[in-house]
């Protein structure tokens, strides 16, 4: 193949990614009704929240007349909390994400950007603010921001575990971590716990593929990383399966302590699952801690 | 060579690599199965773990096991095992001197003989000896020569059809007289024979003397007597064993001419008996057409015994004057005759016409004067074609006036009027006895008794040619038989009476055997070697030592009284000698001669043929450690996991397919029925591939746009055409055959040629297109043209012509006149029509063959202009604008035409279609 059309197949490709990813997030967003998205406090807003009894301190513009005639108390018209939430995404697009087991289920990477794309649909039809952590992608709502951000889920990063991007996150906002967490645990554990000081809330998504949580090998194989840094030679590999899942499990373990501590949430996904029930506990989880933290 | 446990080794020093095999064992110990590479990102979580154990990382003892065979059969197939190694037992050093008996008692066993002379040639060779062999049925100067030559030019010694005689045995010691000292091994084909033990005295004088013979018993057949209507057989074994029985075979013509077995009997030799016979009853017919009697399962020249004139019953008609009259039984004039013929001859009585039908051998006419005319002819006719007519004088014949002024075509010679008579009461003179016989008689040789005598006779007018053919004649000169040669038959003339009215000739021994050398009466017996004193044979058919019978070529002929006495050598040569009419058959073994075993004395070592062939086994041993590394191959693969793996069915079929290589005939079975199931299910139009892919392809698109345009316009609706390899495919499924010709296609072979004559001859059609009309009438010798003529000349082609305008061709589907193809030349040739066509008046057209032309021949490349591509369009242009497109569809009608006449056969040459092809013809 010459450079030229080799050059033009990739950009292809890739160009042909963009949409693809875009719509089927749209599509997987569309299937999901949104349900009142108050914030279930009083505060800025248009929508009628409820009336109370005017206290000491109120001044009195706020008393609503048409309800304050109706008896002899003085009522204030509260309105709901309508504030727009800024939600952080990190999606990891580390090589380990771009393995798939079989033919038949997406890689890592695909879901994870699949559901980041859908979620952000999601939001962003709410009417919060959408970006991705670090600086490239800073937190902005409309449709337009969807475009940028299907753009950016779809940048490759070629290090093997690339670790969460935890600067320049806006306090009190919320935050959203796809990945497998396959890398060093330490950096996670570093960006929760700056996330925390923050005050940021959020959600460790783990995005896993079934071989891994199987480990179906056997005989002597040499494991390697996706992109070649890491390698580990065994002559049994079957025999190594237990003490893998060992680990695994430890794993989980210790980013559902972190996320308790730090007062995220954990979710685990498999890739032979259903997208579909992976954005609606995404979202779902997102919605109810907001609430929780009202 | 050593020799380890029963098993030589050629290069033995290769073994002690064997010493290397333990160190092979720890190495190959220590190598882990390769591993397999994968990408996982769990690997970050499998850092640092440790294999548990560390057992599995070593090969299996099994697959060690089965590696170490593998080297091990290796090595020890390159160190050249040989099973059954010849042993050296003392092997001596100087020349050595195999002699060979050589005679047909050993050629039943020639083979074996030649495999174990072959073993002590590779003995000697080994030995570093220098060897010379000697035959003693054909004994030669023996050049002392490398093992090696000789082994080379064993192929060329074969048995003689005798044993070896005096003579050569005299020449033979005569040789080893003069040769320095030698070692002698001798092959002998334990039958004695006369002269052997001095024969042996003299070689062990030059050294030691080792003998090999054969335990198989020797068998021979002496020649069949026929006596009281059945022909018996005798057979002689030379050891006398346990009871055995041997089937004998009479072997002969059938009236096609074919050699074939007429008969066969069952000889049981008794236990501790050398001898035994049988008995065949066979018809005269069959009986007259044996050539021979065989034993059995037994290829040697004494196991064959050739059959002369002993069996063939002459029929012999006998025609007396005076049938139809009574008269006393000695006074017949066919009386004697009758008598001397009886016990050999079979003898038929009648009328002429009514004996000529019968077509005998001989017609006896005694003392007939006239033949009517009616009778004339039909007789000269039966003589011509290879009759023999004897007649005898008499008083009718003196009487009448026959042959008088010109000679009668039926008398050897003019008479004169009345006959004489001598030595009577009347005449002067003594009764004249016979002249000694001379020699170009047939009877020269025959003793004539003195009581002999002739007392009356008629006597021949002298003629130019009568000295010529008198073949018998009186002390006085008279001629006493005559004799003419007409046509291939003979008239001969006894000119005395067949009684003993006018001499006392038929009461002696010698008319018998006159009558034997006109071969009217064949011998009974074998004759003696006096009886045939002074006669001269040629040899005809001669024998070899297996007992076949090759052409005589241009031997020498032999005297007869050798040819019943001598021993057969290379000059008296068993076989079938010929003396004019008559057949003698030399046999290598008489009913007097015996079969001694040979004996050897004391002190000579004897051994028998059998060789254990020595037996190299080092094949065996190398394919051995290949199957064994194949299974390695599998077994490797099972333990890295990679056997089943989605690849690996592929690996594993490319590592088992060379094993299971036996199933690919199966495979090729299913192929030719396929193959016949496609050609038959429909008619399938075929072209023979040329080997010129752009010629084949062009020649099925050709064959493809016929189909199509005969699916369009006939009833015929062919399947898509087959492409034939004459060497592989079966063609009797396709009514026709295309065949292109290029200059540098190949010959076919004669397996080929066999089926297409095959093909030829059931209907099948050949069109022969040589493509070059456009540069070449049919007959200029354009490079194709000479190709077709090289291919065609094998074929089994019918006169050809150039397709006349009323041939069948012109009118079978199309009215045509012009068959174009690419090329519009007008030559077609096919089969030429029968001589005697003739056009009926009235008609348009002749009647022609009666069949289909099994060729058709031309060069207007028709493939070309039928061809079409894959859509249905013309694949190659013909010709220019309209006039093109016309040439191209009359080609199509004449492919059309082509195959209908194929399929219909001269159906439109049928006269019943006249009207409507006259009507439409417009006449």
């Amino acid at each position: 193949m010459t450079p030229q059309t080799n050059l033009r197949a990739k950009a292809e490709e890739q160009a042909a990614r963009l949409p693809a990813l875009l719509a089927r997030a749209e599509h997987l967003a569309g299937a999901v009704l949104l349900g009142a998205h108050g914030r279930r406090r009083a505060g800025l807003g248009d929508d009628f929240w409820q009336y109370r009894p005017a206290q000491y301190g109120d001044s009195r513009r706020m008393i609503d007349h048409r309800r304050s005639a109706m008896g002899d108390q003085e009522y204030v018209r509260e309105r709901e909390w309508q504030i727009a939430q800024s939600v952080m995404l990190w999606v990891d697009q580390g090589a380990s994400m771009r393995f798939a087991s079989t033919k038949d289920l997406p890689d890592k990477a695909d879901r994870a950007r699949l559901l980041g794309l859908a979620l952000s649909v999601l939001l962003i039809r709410g009417g919060e603010r959408v970006g991705l952590t670090g600086t490239a992608l800073p937190p902005r709502r409309g449709n337009p921001q969807v475009l940028r951000l299907a753009e950016m889920l779809t940048q490759d990063d070629p290090t093997d575990y690339s670790p969460p991007e935890h600067r320049a996150m806006i306090p009190h906002a919320r935050a959203v971590f796809i990945s497998d967490f396959m890398g060093d645990l330490e950096a996670v554990k570093l960006a929760l716990t700056k996330a925390a000081d923050r005050g940021v809330r959020g959600i460790l998504y783990h995005v896993l593929d079934p071989s891994e949580e199987a480990f179906p090998f056997t005989g002597r194989t040499i494991f390697e990383s996706m992109g070649g840094t890491l390698s580990h030679e065994t002559l049994k590999a079957n025999d190594l399966k237990s003490r893998y899942l060992e680990r695994l499990a430890a794993r989980k373990q210790e980013l559902s302590e972190l996320c308790a501590l730090t007062g995220w949430q954990y979710g685990l996904h498999h890739t032979d699952a259903s997208a579909q029930s992976a954005l609606l506990w995404l979202y779902g989880a997102l919605d109810a801690r907001q609430g929780a933290a009202a | 060579m050593t020799i380890l446990g029963g098993i030589g080794f050629t290069t033995p020093w290769i073994l002690t690599a064997l010493l290397a095999l333990p160190i092979l064992w720890l190495l190959l110990r220590a190598v882990p199965p390769a591993p397999i590479r994968r990408r996982f990102p769990g690997v970050a979580l499998l850092l640092g773990l440790k294999d548990a154990e560390t057992v599995s990382d070593r090969t299996p003892w099994w697959l060690l096991l089965l590696r170490m065979l593998a080297v091990a059969a290796i090595i020890l197939g390159l160190a050249g095992p040989v099973l059954n190694p010849e042993e050296d037992q003392a092997a001596g050093t100087g020349p050595l001197l195999i002699v060979l008996d050589g005679s047909w008692a050993g050629a039943a066993r020639w083979q074996q003989q030649s495999q174990a002379i072959e073993a002590q040639l590779v003995r000697a060779g080994r030995a570093g000896r220098t060897v010379g062999i000697l035959t003693l049925t054909r004994p030669d100067q023996p050049a002392f020569q490398s093992a090696d030559v000789w082994r080379n030019r064993l192929a060329g010694f074969t048995p003689a059809a005798w044993q070896p005689a005096p003579i050569a045995l005299d020449k033979t010691r005569a040789i080893i007289g003069e040769l320095p000292a030698f070692d002698t091994i001798w092959f002998s084909d334990a039958l004695d024979y006369p002269g052997r033990a001095a024969l042996l005295s003299d070689l062990q004088t030059k050294g030691t003397v080792e003998v090999f013979q054969t335990a198989a018993n020797v068998l021979a057949i002496a020649p069949a007597t026929y006596q009281d209507s059945v022909v018996k057989l005798n057979v002689q074994r030379a050891l006398a064993g346990p009871a055995r029985s041997v089937i004998l075979q009479a072997e002969g013509r059938d009236p096609a001419g074919n050699a074939r077995i007429l008969a066969t009997a069952e000889a049981t030799f008794e236990s501790g008996a050398a001898l035994a016979e049988a008995e065949l009853s066979l018809p005269a017919e069959l009986r007259a057409r044996i050539t021979g009697f065989a034993i059995a399962g037994q290829r040697s020249a004494g196991a064959i015994t050739l059959v002369d004139d002993a069996l063939r019953r002459r029929e012999v008609a006998l025609i007396g004057g005076r049938n139809d009259q009574e008269g006393l039984q000695l006074l017949s004039p066919l009386h004697y005759i009758e008598q001397a013929l009886q016990p050999t001859a079979d003898l038929i009585d009648g009328s002429l016409t009514d004996v000529l039908p019968a077509n005998p051998d001989v017609i006896v006419l005694a003392d007939i004067a006239t033949v009517s005319d009616a009778e004339t002819q039909p007789l000269l006719d039966w003589i011509d074609k290879g009759g023999m007519l004897v007649r005898f004088a008499g008083p009718r014949i003196a009487a009448s006036d026959i042959s008088r002024i010109d000679e009668d075509p039926l008398m050897p010679v003019r008479l004169r009027a009345g006959g004489r008579s001598v030595g009577g009461a009347m005449s002067w003179g003594e009764p004249k006895a016979l002249a000694a016989f001379r020699e170009t008689s047939p009877f020269f040789g025959l003793r004539v008794p003195d009581d002999v005598v002739v007392t009356a006779q008629v006597v021949a007018q002298p003629d130019p040619t009568l000295a010529n053919r008198v073949i018998a004649a009186l002390s006085d000169g008279t001629p006493l038989v005559t004799r003419k040669a007409v046509g291939q038959g003979q008239i001969v003339l006894f000119h005395v009476t067949a009684t003993a009215e006018w001499s006392t000739l038929p009461l002696s021994g010698l008319f018998v055997e006159m009558m034997e050398r006109l071969a009217v009466s064949s011998a009974s017996a074998a004759p003696k070697a006096k009886d045939l004193a002074g006669t001269t044979w040629t040899p005809l058919r001669v024998m070899d030592g297996y007992g076949a019978l090759f052409d005589a070529g241009n031997l020498p002929g032999v005297d007869g009284a050798d040819l019943v006495a001598a021993p057969a050598g290379p000059a008296m040569r068993p076989g079938i000698y010929g003396s004019g009419d008559s057949r003698l058959a030399r046999n290598v073994f008489n009913q007097d001669s015996d079969l001694t075993p040979a004996s050897w004395p004391v002190g000579v070592p004897v051994r028998g043929l059998a060789v254990a062939p020595e037996q190299p086994i080092a094949g065996l041993l190398l394919s051995l450690s290949i199957l064994l590394l194949l299974a390695d191959v599998v077994a490797t693969l099972s333990l890295s996991g990679r056997l089943l793996r989605r690849n690996a069915p592929a690996l594993a079929l490319a590592v088992l397919l060379p094993a299971l290589g036996w199933t690919t005939p199966a495979e090729a079975q299913d192929n030719t029925d396929d193959f016949a199931l496609a050609a038959t299910v429909d008619v399938s139009l075929a072209h023979v591939i040329t080997g010129d892919r752009q010629l084949d392809d062009i020649a099925f698109a050709g064959l493809q746009g016929l189909s199509d345009i005969l699916f369009f316009r006939t009833s015929v609706e062919p399947a898509p055409p087959t492409s034939v390899d004459l060497e592989v495919d079966e063609l009797a499924f396709f009514p026709i055959l295309y065949w292109p010709i290029t200059p540098d296609q190949p010959r076919p072979s004669s397996e080929a040629y066999g089926k297409l004559n095959a093909y030829l001859r059931s209907g099948g059609l050949i069109l022969f297109d040589t493509r070059d009309a456009d540069i070449s009438r049919y007959g200029a010798a354009s490079p194709n043209g000479r190709k077709l003529r090289e291919l065609a000349a094998p074929l089994d082609i019918p006169p050809l012509e150039p397709l006349p305008v009323d041939h069948v061709l012109t009118r079978t589907f199309y009215l045509l006149q012009d068959f174009p193809g690419r090329h519009s030349s007008r030559d077609l040739w096919v089969e030429a029509a029968p001589p005697d066509a003739e056009r009926i008046e009235g008609m348009p057209f002749r009647n022609l063959n009666d069949g289909v032309t099994p060729v058709v021949i031309g060069g207007n490349d028709w493939a070309a202009a039928w061809a079409v591509r894959g859509d249905g369009a013309p694949l190659l242009p013909v010709g220019r604008g309209y006039a093109g497109e016309r040439q191209r569809e009359l080609a199509n009608r004449f492919g059309v035409n082509l195959v209908m006449h194929v399929l219909t056969g001269n159906y439109k040459s049928d006269q019943v279609h006249v009207p409507a092809l006259l009507d439409r013809l417009g006449q």
